[in-house]
């Protein structure tokens, strides 16, 4: 793996991370993360989408005229959103009824416009589906953390296994009402921005 | 951009986006219609597995839900005003749809659990022991939680009064909170319940701070979630009163299925 391939995968995992740095997809982020397990879910399903949209608006990116780019990369993503939407459906239906608002909402997640316009429309389109990639990995690397924190301390699981019961199933843990609820994404994004950027300060911007 | 791509000029443009279009509506067009077996066959499952959960089969079942449902469940069409078993297709019918149309649904004149529009038909069902008598009949219920409607199931035992289980399949209520209807603790605390008084008044109800021990028609309330408890509560009087279940009720007492 070259120098550059190594930095399109994993550079926005933490040094450009879609969330912590650019502040993209946040909605997204708050929506569903109640459970490691949807976390997983969606961050699968936005990888593939922003590879896959990378990768088709690449290779036509040379044909795409410039008056209606924004509209063809549109039709690509939502298409591709769709597509994945009916797969879940298909093949994991407990978790699309749970998440099938959220999938929808893909269309709309700045991330994979922000990529599509910004790095597959300049790139050829093996590099632009490997950063399509990455900005999905550095997007499920905060979900999932997010996702741990809420899930452990506001219901007790791991990935639905049980580590602390809950007082209401006879335990003594009292799970963290706030937790439960999305706007608690808020503080562990925000936390979590900080010990990003405590760790590398040249991503704090200047005044 | 260079100037000097075929595609910016205004007829390039237009058949660039045509095919585009094309390509896009080809792509989504082959997984909705590939993909719809498989999905048609999944909702079918959940609703059974839902069905055979509020039967108390699902353990038995283990991963053979459709074999189960097939030897032990018979879907029933019943019309809800006359309580009367008629002639339908159970597997096409779809509740959602009935009670948006107005033709075949009613404005129910108490509407205690904010369906606001009522099918006129509901689909019942028959759960068999490994004896092949009548052992549980599952009916479905909505009704109004804090946030929307919940969608859910009876079981009840042949008297139509003791209650097997209360299993709710779709919802939109607070994690932790109201959506603790799907908490097991909580469905452990139906079977057994008794819906009616000796004299056939519905009298089950959700208590607040917990039922009394013994009490036969009382349920502990969910806490942190009044307003889903108080849903669930309408939701089984209205379902099974007059504009409801009743009709098949009573006639279920008095004649059995016939």
């Amino acid at each position: 793996m070259s120098l550059d391939t190594k930095k399109v995968l994993f550079g926005p995992v933490v040094d450009n991370n879609p969330i912590a740095l650019q502040v993209l997809g946040v909605c997204s982020a708050l929506a569903v993360t109640s459970s490691m397990a949807n976390a997983l879910v969606m961050t699968i399903a936005v990888m593939l989408v922003t590879a896959f949209s990378n990768f088709f608006i690449s290779i036509i990116r040379n044909q795409i005229p410039s008056s209606v780019r924004i509209i063809v990369q549109m039709a690509i993503i939502a298409s591709l959103v769709i597509v994945v939407d009916q797969v879940l459906k298909a093949f994991s239906y407990q978790l699309s009824k749970e998440l099938s608002v959220f999938i929808g909402l893909i269309i709309t997640n700045c991330i994979v416009m922000g990529r599509a316009e910004a790095f597959a429309m300049k790139e050829k389109p093996g590099v632009s589906f490997l950063d399509g990639i990455g900005n999905g990995l550095g997007y499920g690397a905060v979900l999932l953390v997010v996702a741990f924190f809420r899930e452990l301390f506001g219901f007790g699981t791991f990935f639905g296994i049980e580590v602390l019961q809950l007082t209401q199933n006879g335990g003594w843990y009292q799970g963290n009402g706030l937790l439960v609820l999305p706007f608690s994404s808020f503080f562990i994004i925000g936390l979590i921005i900080w010990a990003i950027r405590q760790w590398k300060p040249e991503q704090v911007e200047k005044d | 951009m260079s100037d000097t791509k075929k595609t910016e000029t205004v007829g390039g443009t237009l058949i660039f986006v045509l095919i585009i279009c094309l390509v896009c509506a080809a792509l989504v067009s082959i997984s909705a219609v590939g993909l719809k077996p498989l999905q048609q066959a999944n909702k079918l499952l959940d609703k059974q597995t839902k069905i055979l959960e509020a039967s108390g089969l699902l353990e038995k079942a283990g991963t053979d839900i459709v074999g189960t449902y097939d030897k032990f469940v018979e879907a029933k069409m019943i019309d809800l005003d006359s309580g009367a078993i008629i002639a339908g297709n159970t597997d096409i019918f779809d509740e959602r749809a009935d009670a948006r149309d107005e033709s075949k649904s009613i404005k129910p004149s108490n509407d205690i659990a904010g369906i606001n529009r009522r099918a006129n038909h509901a689909v019942i069902y028959l759960v068999k022991n490994d004896q092949g008598q009548l052992d549980t009949i599952v009916l479905p219920i909505l009704g109004l939680g804090l946030w929307d409607l919940m969608y859910g199931f009876i079981g009840l035992a042949p008297d139509l009064n003791t209650v097997r289980s209360v299993v709710y399949s779709d919802l939109k209520e607070t994690p932790g909170l109201g959506a603790e209807v799907l908490n097991p603790r909580w469905k452990a605390l139906w079977p057994g319940k008794k819906m009616f008084t000796e004299q056939g008044d519905i009298a089950i109800k959700i208590v607040k701070g917990g039922a009394k021990k013994g009490d036969v028609h009382g349920v502990d309330a969910l806490s942190g979630a009044t307003l889903t408890s108080n849903g669930v509560e309408r939701t089984l009087h209205f379902w099974l009163g007059d504009e409801g279940y009743g009709p098949f009720i009573a006639k279920f007492r008095n004649g059995g299925l016939n």
